[in-house]
């Protein structure tokens, strides 16, 4: 028994090993003081130095947060409204709309990219933050509907019908009853959007212009155009940021729990 | 009362708009482009014809389709060997590390897939990582050169798309009944008939969600063939990105997706088919 349980732990160490690796190798070089070669040259801060004093990359650090703070927000919203109206109305075209929303997860998000690109040429809207904008949003709002609509089965649904004895309207029922039951899973569905924003490559690709440059696609032609150890430094900074974000926030659910 | 249906209808008025606006409206301008001509001054011309599904009857093309499938099959079948075992032994885990383990494979997942596949780089370039190792331990003589080739892309598809699989086969073994298994044995199977009469069947929709999960996006995640691989490793989602970004012709790049939504929609159907004996749908 104990032979199989060491067999067990063995295989989960060697896939973990595959999952972190690339990551551990990237924070080590990214302190590695040589350009080309992959032997030890001593320690060096020089690449966070560069990394800090390079204002390109910070202009698109930047208008990424702040387009996956917007979308994430846009998403959000309109996410919110839809699930509360998949849970609680019944309309036509609702299981239409369901249908579409699982549609809408598994669709390629090459074909997505492409099909918004077609749509905002035939609207003639340039390329840029705000067609960034409505593709983020538009790809981010099934995951939030998924999110809450999830977390809104679990309500007993005798609160509704004892707000509506008591004489509170829809619009009475989502401000006091529904709101604060559901900060956990808005809170949630906004940062599944903010992430997803943040990293998309593939649908940012076809609806980016060149007036307002996204990390991601920075990033890309970075790596693209040759191997900097300047992305290590950054792609450091990027994950230490993802680890204290993730951490802060099972930290905040747990207090919940 | 009023109050209450302006609620219901501004909240209804508002999805249906988004979802026509974003989600109806651009899938039906990339089909109907699919049905038009290019020419180098104008991106369509709008003159239906089914030239670009004839041309779609090309043997390059062919090639890149089947490649795309080729790679993608083995790399979900990579994903499937690898992360079945894994899943399985986190589900039947009693232990207090396991959401904490749960969370190990999620992290990774959170950071962008841009960057740690080009991490891959500095493990598997020539004079890498995984060369020195298998160098050191005499495995091999000389440094492997799988960068820019088809094995890299499949590494770094693995690599990307694993988590994929993991987690829906997990949520489906956690919910098997533990006495099935008893009554299995009980009843003189071993183990190996008990894994392949019980365990497998009944874990087969995570296995299928998984599989689709993997699948997708294998076949469409243009940059892993761009960072990883050489020429030659063309798939059908750098095919559809030079059509649309490069060569400008977006009708056939729309008649690409097209073909390529069709195919996958068949899989997804698949799936419902497959899965249609859960009572609850499951929302991935």
């Amino acid at each position: 028994m104990k032979l199989k349980a060491l067999q067990n732990f063995s295989y989960l160490g060697l896939i973990y090993l595959f999952f972190y690796i690339p990551i551990i190798i990237l924070i080590v070089y990214s302190f590695n003081n040589t350009q080309y070669s992959l032997l030890w040259h001593g320690f060096t801060w020089r690449w966070y130095a560069e990394l800090f004093s390079d204002s390109d990359l910070w202009i698109s650090t930047w208008h990424s947060f702040f387009l996956g703070i917007a979308s994430a927000t846009a998403s959000a919203f309109v996410g919110l409204l839809a699930a509360v109206s998949l849970y609680r109305y019944r309309f036509t075209g609702r299981s239409f709309l369901n249908g579409l929303v699982f549609i809408l997860i598994l669709s390629p998000e090459i074909v997505t990219g492409a099909s918004l690109l077609i749509l905002f040429t035939f609207l003639h809207l340039e390329l840029g933050f705000i067609s960034l904008l409505l593709a983020h949003v538009s790809f981010c709002i099934p995951f939030v509907i998924v999110t809450i609509y999830s977390r809104l089965v679990s309500f007993d649904k005798n609160i509704f019908e004892a707000a509506k004895d008591l004489g509170a309207n829809d619009y009475v029922i989502f401000i006091r009853i529904i709101l604060p039951l559901l900060w956990p899973a808005i809170f949630a569905g906004w940062l599944l959007s903010f992430t997803l924003s943040l990293d998309d490559v593939i649908i940012s690709y076809f609806v980016a212009g060149p007036e307002f440059q996204i990390l991601p696609l920075q990033i890309y032609s970075m790596v693209r155009s040759g191997i900097k150890p300047e992305i290590n430094a950054l792609c450091s900074v990027l994950f230490c940021l993802t680890l204290t974000l993730i951490v802060l926030s099972q930290l905040a659910l747990r207090k919940k729990a | 009362m009023r109050h209450d249906s302006r609620f219901k209808a501004f909240s209804l008025s508002l999805i249906w708009l988004w979802m026509f606006l974003f989600a109806l409206l651009p899938f039906c301008l990339v089909i109907m482009a699919s049905f038009m001509g290019h020419s180098e001054s104008t991106l369509i011309e709008m003159q239906p014809s089914l030239a670009n599904y004839k041309q779609l009857n090309n043997a390059i093309y062919i090639r890149i389709f089947e490649k795309s499938f080729l790679i993608a099959g083995i790399s979900t079948l990579i994903c499937l060997l690898l992360g079945y075992p894994f899943a399985y032994i986190i589900a039947r885990m009693q232990s207090r590390w396991k959401s904490f383990l749960l969370l190990l494979v999620i992290i990774p997942f959170w950071t962008s897939s841009l960057i740690r596949s080009y991490a891959l780089i500095a493990i598997i370039k020539a004079k890498g990582i995984l060369s020195s190792i298998l160098i050191s331990f005499g495995l091999i003589d000389h440094p492997l050169s799988i960068l820019f080739t088809n094995y890299a892309v499949m590494i770094g598809l693995v690599y990307n798309l694993l988590p994929f699989m993991i987690l829906p086969i997990m949520t489906n073994v956690e919910r098997l009944d533990e006495r099935l298994i008893d009554a299995a044995r009980d009843l003189g199977a071993n183990r190996f008939t008990t894994f392949r009469k019980i365990i497998i069947p009944l874990t087969m929709p995570g296995i299928i969600a998984g599989s689709i999960l993997v699948f997708l996006p294998a076949m469409t995640i243009f940059y892993i063939p761009d960072i990883l691989g050489g020429a030659k490793s063309i798939l059908l989602g750098n095919l559809i990105q030079n059509q649309f970004l490069i060569a400008q012709n977006w009708p056939m790049g729309s008649a690409f997706s097209t073909v390529l939504t069709i195919v996958l929609a068949t899989l997804i159907l698949v799936y419902l088919w497959v899965s249609r004996g859960s009572k609850k749908r499951e929302w991935i």
